[in-house]
């Protein structure tokens, strides 16, 4: 497989910092993403059973949380398989109120290291509402 | 109730094949609201060097948490997953996920660790592609929040 990307190794520094983005999540955002992940919990869209097992409202799924993050790193790439690694910590949970705004999740990121091979680390930061919702937020890249 | 310790280390065998499936690699990237044309366009993925369309970074998840739901609901292990939350997640790739794969997992009980009342599992997920060569592992910590104190 070739690795086609458009940002050169050469070209990144420690610190570079990627085009940070936000990401609204509404109840409709999150019936999506149950649907198409086959991820059913009712904690992501069921008030009443959210509130009975103690969580302030319908909560965002984490691997949506996860996925919207990624976005910041695959958007600076452009292709999507020069991820070779992504990790993150589920650190707080994205309340997302049925006001008919939802809630945002901000991603901000940075090359934190240099790599072998071509490759760089990218520390995530993902917050909604000023509260940090990932924790050790980090993916590797393959740069040209 | 604690987890039962000798299930640490313990490999379940491979699940069935998935398949995965152009439209349903467009469902999920419709979902995240992701435009990349390499989910979408077949044409936009060979140029990039890719076989056929590919599938966002987390989309495996799917189904290595469904053959990690299959380990963790066994009642011997003793986990009460109406409890659980998602700890952390990790993938680490060897190639991207793309239609027309059939990808098996095999997953392993990595760790059983109990700390402040909750308990801690550990599950690696190894997904292969119908030749057998590897794809991609999932690391998945789940917690099980400690009961309340009667």
């Amino acid at each position: 497989m070739t690795v086609a990307t458009q940002i050169a190794y050469a070209d990144v520094e420690v610190g570079t910092e990627l085009p940070a983005a936000t990401f609204p999540v509404t109840r409709d955002t999150l019936v999506r993403y149950a649907g198409a992940s086959g991820d059913f919990n009712p904690i992501h869209w069921n008030e009443k059973f959210a509130l009975e097992v103690g969580l302030p409202d319908v909560i965002a799924h984490g691997m949506f949380t996860m996925a919207e993050a990624a976005r910041v790193v695959t958007d600076w790439v452009g292709d999507p398989g020069a991820v070779v690694e992504y990790g993150v910590r589920f650190t707080r949970p994205v309340v997302v109120p049925n006001d008919g705004t939802g809630a945002v999740i901000e991603v901000t990121a940075k090359v934190a290291a240099k790599l072998d091979d071509n490759r760089v680390r990218v520390d995530l930061t993902a917050t909604s509402e000023g509260k940090k919702v990932l924790g050790m937020s980090r993916a590797v890249v393959q740069l040209v | 109730m604690a987890l039962d310790q000798s299930f640490v280390g313990r490999t379940y065998p491979p699940t069935e094949p998935y398949e995965v499936g152009r439209e349903k690699i467009r469902e999920f990237a419709e979902a995240v609201g992701d435009a990349n044309p390499a989910y979408a366009d077949p044409d936009a993925a060979k140029a990039l060097g890719h076989l056929d369309v590919i599938a966002p970074p987390t989309f495996v998840f799917a189904i290595t948490f469904k053959a990690a739901r299959e380990v963790i609901a066994d009642p011997q292990l003793g986990l009460d997953y109406s409890r659980v939350v998602h700890g952390d997640q990790k993938f680490a790739y060897t190639r991207p996920v793309r239609a027309g794969d059939r990808l098996t997992v095999t997953s392993t009980i990595e760790g059983i660790k109990s700390m402040a009342g909750n308990d801690i599992l550990d599950v690696r997920g190894e997904v292969h592609d119908e030749a057998g060569a590897h794809v991609v592992t999932a690391w998945t910590k789940l917690v099980a929040r400690g009961a309340e104190e009667e």
